[in-house]
């Protein structure tokens, strides 16, 4: 079974759920601390995107796997107004709603996959990915470790 | 549940104790600014340690903070930052300027000490 979490995002509170939730997830896969830190850093930051300018929404959590790389996948996903200039939403300093405008580019440094996929009036989902090489030992393993 | 905040001398101390939601770093500077107006306080410490990740609204709330904390007549410092919150600012190149930042609460004591000391000379 693939290790899953959908943590839905309707009140501050919720980013506390889903970035905790997502540092589980990072250590049960495998990364270090620091980059389970990273990972929940990306996580505050689109969840809190999902509040501010859509209202609600979902943080998806899941596992990708190839022959060497483990990958945590964090989905951000909610049906809000979209995004009208993704240039700029992503450029340094570029504010809307309340934040600072350093939200979106600077989830992108903390991960290796940054993809958006905004339609306006119809939402935006924000597909972020961190990979980890597995290691020798580890390859030879099931990729789901379902035998303990 | 709200950050505890400790009186000591004429400094503030704020202890974060879990994870804090946006709405709870808010009251956090409420009740500092508050505080330091009742406590004529001249100094706040703000321990991060507990905090599991500072990312853009924590580090504005922080340098808010700071700001309001200095028109009100107090110095801020922080302390605590956990070694991988601190790599995951510098990669999302959060900054905290124009905050001071002390490892310890010892050293932001002394932080604070010094500079009342400064201040003291320069008046006199």
């Amino acid at each position: 079974m693939a290790d899953e979490v959908c943590v839905p995002i309707a009140a501050d509170a919720d980013i506390v759920v889903a970035r905790g939730e997502g540092r589980a997830l990072a250590g049960r896969l495998g990364f270090t601390r620091t980059d389970a830190t990273l990972i929940a850093t990306a996580i505050s930051e689109v969840g809190r995107n999902i509040l501010v300018h859509a209202g609600s929404g979902v943080v998806e959590l899941a596992e990708a796997a190839d022959d060497h790389r483990v990958a945590i996948v964090v989905i951000a996903r909610d049906d809000g107004p979209g995004i009208p200039d993704i240039q700029s939403a992503l450029r340094e300093g570029f504010a809307t709603g309340d934040g600072l405008g350093l939200g979106l580019p600077g989830s992108q440094r903390l991960m290796d996959e940054f993809v958006i996929d905004t339609k306006l009036g119809k939402g935006t989902t924000v597909t972020m990915r961190k990979w980890r090489d597995r290691d020798p030992l580890e390859i030879l393993r099931p990729v789901d470790g379902a035998d303990d | 549940m709200p950050v505890p905040i400790l009186k000591q001398g004429s400094y503030l101390i704020a202890s974060i104790q879990s994870a804090l939601s946006d709405s709870e770093v808010l009251e956090l500077r409420d009740d500092l600014a508050d505080r330091i107006g009742r406590f004529r306080s001249r100094g706040i410490i703000i321990d991060v340690a507990a905090l599991d990740v500072i990312d853009s609204f924590v580090a504005r709330s922080l340098r808010n903070i700071a700001r309001t904390a200095s028109l009100r007549g107090a110095a801020t410092v922080i302390v605590g930052i956990q070694p991988d919150v601190a790599v995951a600012m510098v990669q999302f190149r959060l900054n905290l300027e124009p905050l001071q930042t002390a490892l310890d609460l010892e050293e932001a004591l002394e932080l604070l000490d010094r500079n009342a000391r400064r201040r003291e000379h320069d008046g006199g």
